[in-house]
Parts: structure tokens; C-alpha cells; sequence
């Protein structure tokens, strides 16, 4: 199995478990570099899949808990290079699959092939790039299919159909599914109108849909999680992080156990 | 010139750089430029880029905007010849003057070209970033002169060292949003300005203020920035007797120099566009990015960027918030990279003593921002006697008062 058909796996299992699959986030290194494994490996024991994100100095997708979380955690000294050395120190002890969440600039200074080989190595399996559209990205899939890694695409709900099928069909591991039309961290909840955009991206996609932004509490995660394979929480996390309290309690409850 | 491409590439580069074939369909100028952008951002460039193709070119399009440009910018600015200047330099000097363009620089040309688009797109409201706050106050005035309302994204650390514009931007009727998050400089509003846009991406346009970003702003900015090459080189013909040897404009994400270099490039003039040098060579102590940057992506350009080892982009330092900015238009990465335009820098101090001999001499206080393009100037002309110079006076240095006033007086020779 490749790494980004293992994605994939694991979030279909969790499906068939007869619950959507928890795909928790949270900013590498951050709120203390040195807990980063130990944070890592609790979130990884609830989640079925874990996404790592790597800070970066303009991060424009994001709200202002995530833009905290990522200047803070560069302000100590977090790098991708570090990063990796941090998983490949902690090789098979964490419990779920990884992917990575990264502006492009990063990755381009690691070179791409040297990214490929290198996350394969760590445990990563797919990357999710915020600011690189489908039509800039042929060189990064290139290098990431070589290793089997996976690119996977975003979604949202302005996205015209033609484009969400091609999106659907290109995406490797997951779909990404974004619930609003916004950056991340909102708290003005979900739309009500969740089901026809999730349904239909579900349809174009052979590959389990997970769905992400403004996802909060477990209603939300219940809501989301009738029409999407999983639900994908981060600034909440990285709020519950940021007060020095166990993610655990806080993922479990996300799942209602 | 760089090393980038070998010399048979860099020409045949260049050559679809001055026919005007750059940038290609996918917004790239050789290997520079494109579009990096959130994924629900996408439907809006293919939009705004339609719009683009249909209306720019367009004669009711350019009609409007070229009534625009004479009869409430005042277009054409004056080509001034500088006596004093050329004979302290031992040159010939001539200024164009953007600082007489409505709201004091060349910012206006862009703002109202891009209000009037926005309104033939339908845009509810506009949102535009600003340094020294002179596209700020473009916009505001654009907007307020189409009927549109605008927002203008500007950090903390500008607010408070281009204050006069802060006010004038308020009492055109735009809103001023302080911007907290990063460096509080422009590299943070633009991206405070791009968050926003990502809220409602139909409603909003984007008005950008530089030859920078995702296609088709380096494009779209170039074009309506042209006009100040166009006039310049025609004036040249007509006052001068013939085209400059040289001429200089200062760069911040390059628009001014953009818009007098394009109209240029195809001719025998060394070109030469000037960066904030800042206080020094060392990281962060200035803006000099075409000098000493790396080529990366920054808010939705591949381009030549300040930046480390790990990709992040580097925080930059400059006296002038319009030059203040660690990433620079990718057509001028490819005028850099063909050998075409040479890119130089002149430091904080150097650019000082430039606007004081300016004031001096010619009675012309110029903004911070262009005082490096006479330094620069003013260092060529000693090196190289005889030139005729052309320099782009690119804006008026009344927003500088604060920072100015700041200073401690100097004693006039
Ligand atoms: C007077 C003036 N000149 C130059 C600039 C730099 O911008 P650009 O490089 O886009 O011309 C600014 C930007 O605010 C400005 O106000």
C-alpha cells in the first residue's frame, strides 16, 4: 500500500467503524518545542489521522489562532528540517498517519525530491499546500507521486463543478473538503447548508471526503460527519493547546466517547 | 546577470519582454511569476483575469479611463528639466513628475484605472493594502470618485509614520483597518487584505496597489502604470531633444519603475531601478531584494524574495514604508535575470541627503521613497559625467513630514 492509499485506509476504516474519522491539527513545535513528540503522540492516540502543521511566516489562509500558534513556534526555532528529525527520532511510535500542512515557499526551499524522500522516511504520507492551486502544482505532485505520497486538494464552497471534479480526481489520500468561505479559526459556526456541497463533493470523489474549518464542538463534528468520511479540527486544538490543557479529553469528546 | 538562464534564453526572454508577450497565458514572465493562491481565491482570478481581457483594452473601457487621467489626475504630469541638479552633478537631469499626478504620486494612475474596472465587474465593495499610504489615499479617492466603498489594510508601524495619509485616507470616506499581525508593515497588509478577500470573494475587489502578487496584478498594474513611460519618452523627444542615456526609478514592489521602464525597454537606455538599502548589508536591515534576494514565492508570485534558508521570508528594514517590503514584482526578477535593467540600492542616509539637495536646488520635496532613485542618480552622474538622466519622480514628500521632522536639523551647505 502507498503512503497516501494508507490515508486513505485509515480514514475509511474509521468510517466503517461507524463514525466519521478525527483528523486533528496542530502547528509542529508549538506551544513548547520540546513536547512536541509527547503532543504529537497523544493526539495521534485519539486521531485517525494527524496533521501537522509547519509554521510559516505569512500564513494568509489563516485566522489569527493559527497565525499565533505558527509565529510563536518559529520564534523558538521550529523548522522543517527540525521537524523531520523530531519524527524520524520518534519512528513507529506514533499511531496514526501523518500529512503535512505547509505554504509552498518552505517546501521549495527543502527542495522537492528531498521533500519526497525525506517525509516518506517520517511517517508523512500526503501534503496539503494552502497557496498552491491545482493548475502550479504539476513539479511538487511529480515528486511527491514518485515516492507515493499524496497531494491532496482543497475544495470550498465557491469552487464551479467543472473544477471540483477535476480537483476530486486529482486529490491523493483525501479530499479537503473547506466548509466556509473564509480563513481558518472562524467561531460564527457552520452554514446550514452543509449537505449539498458535501454530498456532492463525495460524489466526484473516489477517495474519502474530510471535512475542515469552523469545526468545534461535536455537534459539529456529528453534522459534518453524516455527509464527509472525516472532520478535520484545528484552531479549537490549537486553542486548547495554547491553555496548557490535554488535547485527549478534548479529541475524545469531539468523537461523543 | 544572474545565472539563471543562458544567454540565447535570456534574449529570446527579453525579446517577448519588450513586444509586450509577457506574461504568457499562465501569468508567467519566463519563470517568474504565475498564480499561488488559496483555493477559494481561484473562480476570483478567473474572473478578475477575464475581466481583465475584456474591458482593458477595450476603447470605452480606455476612453473612460483616459478622461480619467487628464481631467481629474491631471495628466500629463510635467517633464521637468533640473538645472541646478544637473550642473551640481555635472549632467543633464530631467524629472517626471508623478508628485504632481492628483493625491501625489504615480499610486493614482493604478487606483482609478482598477475602481473603474471594479465597477464594470460589479464589485460591492473595494479593499486595497497600503505602505506609505499613498495608494491608500489612490484608492480612497478612486473609490470615492466611482462610487465604491473601500477599506484600506495598512500596518500599525506605517500608520504611525505616514500619519498625514492615515487622515486623508479617513476623510475620503475610506476605513482605515490597522493591521497588528506580522511585521505591521505592507508584506503584513497585504496578507491581512488577501484573508479578508477569502470572506467574500465575489462581493470584494481587490484593489492592489503594486506590480506584484498573483496573475494579473503584476500584469494589470504594468498596464495602467505605462502611461508615466509613454508620456515621459515622448516629452523626452519633444523638451529634451532626444531620449535619456539613463534613467532611474525607485523600487518598492515596483510599479513606478515598472510603469517607466516598459515603455523603455525596446530602446537604447540603460535602466536602472533603485532599492531601499536601508542601514546595511546585513539581514533585516534593509529591503534590497532584487540585490540579495533568493528566487520563492511570496503572496502569490514566484519571484525574487528576502528570505532564509528555510523558505521564511524575512522582515526588512527601510526609512520609506513604500519601498519597506521583502518581495518585488516578478516582471522585474525577469528584466534582472535577462541582464535587461540593473537593480541597485541606496541606504537610508544616502537617500536623506538626496531629498535635502532636492529641496535645495529645484524646490521639489520628494517622497522618501523616490529620494533613493536620486541618489542613486546623484552617484551615476559622478561616476559617468555628461549623461542626460531621466528620473522618475514617483510621489510628493509631504507624508514624510512626521519622519522628517524627526530628524535632527542639518546645516545646509
Ligand atoms: C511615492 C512612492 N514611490 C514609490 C513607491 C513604491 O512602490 P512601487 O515600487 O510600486 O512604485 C511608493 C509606495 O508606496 C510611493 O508612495
Amino acid at each position: 500500500m502507498s503512503a497516501h492509499e494508507r490515508l486513505s485506509a485509515a480514514i475509511s476504516a474509521a468510517k466503517e467503524s461507524g463514525r466519521p474519522a478525527l483528523v486533528p491539527f496542530i502547528t509542529a513545535g508549538y506551544p513548547e518545542p520540546k513536547d512536541f513528540i509527547a503532543t504529537l503522540k497523544d493526539v495521534a492516540s485519539v486521531g485517525d489521522v494527524v496533521e501537522l502543521g509547519i509554521p510559516f511566516s505569512d500564513p494568509m489562509a489563516d485566522g489569527m489562532t493559527i497565525q499565533r500558534s505558527s509565529f510563536i513556534a518559529l520564534q523558538k526555532g521550529v523548522s522543517l528540517k527540525w521537524i523531520f528529525d523530531q519524527l524520524d527520532s520518534a519512528k513507529g511510535e506514533i499511531d496514526a498517519p501523518l500529512v503535512m500542512m505547509s505554504y509552498l515557499n518552505p517546501l521549495l526551499a527543502f527542495g522537492y525530491d528531498a521533500l519526497a524522500e525525506r517525509a516518506l522516511a517520517a511517517g508523512v504520507c500526503g501534503f496539503i499546500v494552502p497557496d498552491l492551486p491545482f493548475e502550479e502544482s504539476d513539479d511538487i505532485r511529480a515528486a511527491l507521486e514518485a515516492k507515493g505520497l499524496g497531494l491532496i486538494q482543497l475544495v470550498t464552497p465557491a469552487t464551479p463543478e467543472a473544477r471540483l471534479r477535476t480537483l476530486c480526481e486529482a486529490s491523493r489520500g483525501f479530499v479537503y473538503a473547506v466548509t466556509i468561505t473564509g480563513i481558518t479559526g472562524g467561531d460564527a459556526g457552520l452554514p446550514a447548508d452543509l449537505t449539498n456541497y458535501l454530498d456532492k463533493v463525495a460524489s466526484f470523489s473516489d477517495i474519502p471526503v474530510c471535512a475542515g474549518f469552523g469545526i468545534r464542538v461535536p455537534e459539529d463534528v456529528a453534522a459534518v460527519g453524516k455527509h464527509a468520511a472525516g472532520a478535520i479540527v484545528g484552531s479549537a486544538l490549537v486553542e486548547v493547546l495554547e491553555r496548557s490543557e490535554d488535547p485527549k479529553p478534548f479529541l475524545k469528546a469531539l468523537l461523543g466517547s | 546577470m544572474s545565472t539563471l538562464f543562458a544567454a540565447d534564453e535570456a534574449e529570446l526572454l527579453l525579446d517577448a519582454a519588450i513586444k509586450g508577450n509577457m506574461p504568457d497565458d499562465r501569468g508567467r514572465f519566463g519563470p517568474f511569476g504565475g498564480r499561488y493562491v488559496p483555493e477559494t481565491l481561484v473562480p476570483a482570478f478567473d474572473r478578475l483575469e477575464a475581466g481583465v481581457k475584456e474591458h482593458l483594452h477595450d476603447p470605452a473601457f480606455q476612453a473612460e479611463f483616459q478622461k480619467e487621467l487628464r481631467e481629474w489626475v491631471g495628466r500629463p504630469t510635467a517633464l521637468t528639466f533640473a538645472p541646478q541638479l544637473s550642473k551640481a552633478w555635472g549632467a543633464e537631469v530631467w524629472i517626471k513628475r508623478e508628485d504632481l499626478a492628483h493625491t501625489g504620486a504615480h499610486k493614482i494612475n493604478n487606483a482609478i484605472g482598477q475602481a473603474l474596472l471594479a465597477k464594470r465587474l460589479g464589485a460591492k465593495r473595494v479593499i486595497a493594502e497600503t505602505g506609505a499610504g499613498q495608494h491608500g489615499v489612490a484608492s480612497a479617492a478612486a473609490c470615492a470618485r466611482v462610487g465604491l466603498s473601500c477599506s484600506v489594510y495598512m500596518g500599525a508601524v506605517d500608520m504611525e509614520r505616514q500619519a498625514p495619509n492615515v487622515d486623508r485616507i479617513r476623510r475620503l470616506g475610506a476605513e482605515v483597518v490597522a493591521v497588528e499581525t506580522g511585521d505591521k508593515t505592507l508584506r503584513a497588509a497585504i496578507d491581512e487584505a488577501m484573508r479578508e478577500w477569502v470572506t467574500d470573494p465575489d462581493g470584494i475587489y481587490y484593489l492592489l496597489g503594486s506590480a506584484v502578487g498573483a496573475h494579473p496584478y503584476p500584469y494589470l498594474v504594468r498596464e495602467l502604470q505605462s502611461v508615466i513611460g509613454q508620456e515621459a519618452r515622448q516629452q523626452m523627444l519633444d523638451q529634451a531633444g532626444g531620449l535619456p542615456d539613463v534613467a532611474f526609478a525607485c523600487v518598492g514592489g515596483g510599479s513606478n519603475a515598472i510603469g517607466l521602464f516598459h515603455p523603455l525597454l525596446g530602446d537604447d537606455i540603460e535602466l536602472i531601478g533603485v532599492e531601499a538599502g536601508g542601514t546595511g548589508d546585513g539581514l533585516g536591515q534593509n529591503a534590497a531584494t532584487l540585490a540579495t534576494g533568493t528566487p520563492g514565492v511570496l503572496q502569490g508570485s514566484y519571484t525574487i524574495i528576502l528570505q532564509d534558508d528555510d523558505g521564511q521570508v524575512q522582515e526588512t528594514h527601510s526609512i520609506s514604508a513604500g519601498l519597506d517590503y521583502s518581495g518585488v514584482g516578478p516582471e522585474h526578477a525577469l528584466l534582472q535575470a535577462t541582464g535587461r535593467v540593473k537593480y541597485i540600492s541606496a541606504r537610508d542616509d544616502e537617500a536623506l541627503e538626496a531629498l535635502e539637495e532636492l529641496c535645495a536646488t529645484e524646490g521639489i520635496l520628494t517622497a522618501l521613497e523616490t529620494a533613493h532613485a536620486y541618489a542613486a542618480a546623484r552617484d551615476y552622474a559622478k561616476q559617468n559625467p555628461g549623461k542626460r538622466i531621466l528620473i522618475g519622480n514617483s510621489g510628493r514628500g509631504d507624508k514624510d513630514m512626521p519622519t522628517l521632522t524627526k530628524l535632527p536639523a542639518r546645516i545646509r551647505s
